[in-house]
């Protein structure tokens, strides 16, 4: 199953000239680009493991692209995503986010059902 | 391009914008021949290879990491930034930032803390250029175990790698620069381009100082100009003389005595406010050793 979440989630997976050309717009709106990556892609998992600082004073897309290249290298078997924050205030948030790899073997998760108080039913992902 | 196949060089450098900067380094740097020779030079290679990218005959970027070696004062850093600007509007760099470090910038304190601070600064000097100033100080080669070899060896790689995405200019003192290469080969045959700033004569430092008065809303009596040239004249033959910097600590402290001055008078006008006396220079200790030479050789005893 492929997994998708963030921003171009419903487009093919971006090529290092497409990821390179995001990150510079980023760069343009004065955003703060980061690398992170997880073993755990479960839609509920917001800690993703950090791939070095944010790259606050970042100029160039080359800069960014150098550490995922560096990323995919020592965690080809992770998702690793691009963020982008904006600290003006009133956002002070993430205003882009995709996934720039994947691993070869797609994580898979299944529906799993469980019987609760009252015979309500609850649902859950979990990792197949 | 006028015809097929053929390309207006004069035309392509105008539309680059590159004259205006050239032009501008011509009229507020004084002296340095062979430094604004260079830059020419270099302007002019980038030019002719985007025109023959144009005619479609592709070459390798030039590498163009540089070497400014020269005394302190002789304009390095001021070089650098307009470089920047040059190289930005040739299109040889995207962005055109300078990004200036010293060796605390690039070397850690402890085992594994180099690498990721070089490649902190390395990243962010990525579309623009990284000047390292006093770069002979990465090596210390009396410390076998001293991180500025690490330093320099992720250097020497994103150097040779990643010319498209930065250029590194290193500056320094000429005879410890020329250690520095000689003890990193691989760097040294990394660098294509020396440039040697030439110290400024007297006449130059006083072009120079015409122009930084005038920035400080100032100008020299008549008097005060030629005290000013014996002034550099003594200077210049003093240690620790680092040309247009010290020039600039010359005239700051004419202007702290021309400030005493003034208040001793009293009642002041416009023109006096302006107007650096030669009293004011003078006045500096420089002159005092000139002075007791001077009376030694009127009366030897």
């Amino acid at each position: 199953m492929r997994i998708t979440q963030g921003t171009f989630s419903f487009l093919p997976d971006l090529t290092d000239e497409q990821i390179g050309k995001q990150v510079e717009y980023a760069l343009q709106q004065n955003w703060a680009v980061s690398i992170e990556y997880t073993d755990d892609p479960h839609p509920r998992n917001v800690y993703w493991e950090m791939w070095g600082m944010p790259m606050f004073d970042l100029k160039d897309a080359a800069g960014l692209l150098g550490e995922l290249r560096e990323c995919r290298k020592n965690h080809s078997d992770c998702y690793i995503k691009v963020n982008a924050f904006d600290s003006a205030r009133g956002f002070e948030t993430m205003r882009m986010s995709f996934i720039a790899h994947r691993p070869p073997e797609e994580a898979r998760y299944r529906l799993r059902r469980e019987e609760s108080e009252n015979r309500l039913v609850r649902y859950t992902l979990e990792r197949a | 391009m006028t015809a097929a196949g053929s390309i207006d060089l004069k035309a392509l450098l105008a539309e680059s914008g590159v004259g205006e900067v050239l032009d501008e380094l011509d009229r507020e740097l004084v002296g340095l021949a062979p430094v604004k020779m260079r830059l020419r030079e270099i302007a002019s290679l980038l030019v002719v290879d985007k025109a023959r990218a144009a005619l479609g005959v592709e070459g390798a970027k030039p590498s163009l990491h540089m070497c400014f070696t020269g005394n302190p004062g002789t304009g390095k850093t001021t070089v650098a930034s307009r470089m920047a600007t040059i190289l930005h509007r040739l299109g040889h760099v995207r962005k055109g930032h300078l990004v200036a470090v010293t060796r605390d910038d690039l070397v850690g304190q402890y085992i594994g803390h180099t690498a990721p601070k070089t490649k902190e600064v390395l990243k962010r000097a990525m579309g623009g250029v990284l000047f390292i100033d006093e770069a002979y100080y990465l090596y210390r080669p009396e410390n076998e175990r001293d991180y500025g070899q690490e330093a320099i060896e992720i250097l020497m790689q994103v150097m040779e790698n990643q010319r498209e995405d930065l250029v590194v200019i290193f500056a320094g003192y000429k005879s410890r620069m020329d250690t520095f290469f000689q003890s990193n080969p691989g760097l040294g045959s990394r660098v294509a381009h020396h440039i040697d700033f030439p110290d400024y004569d007297v006449s130059e430092l006083l072009a120079i100082a015409d122009r930084m008065v005038g920035g400080l809303g100032l100008r020299l009596s008549r008097d005060g100009r030629v005290a000013l040239e014996e002034y550099m004249r003594l200077r210049r033959g003093q240690p620790n003389f680092a040309n247009a910097r010290s020039l600039r600590n010359a005239l700051d402290r004419s202007r702290l005595r021309q400030a005493r001055r003034l208040l001793e008078v009293g009642q002041v006008d416009a023109e006096m406010l302006m107007t650096i006396e030669a009293a004011d220079i003078r006045a500096s200790r420089v002159f005092d050793a000139a002075r007791a030479q001077g009376a030694a050789e009127e009366a030897p005893c």
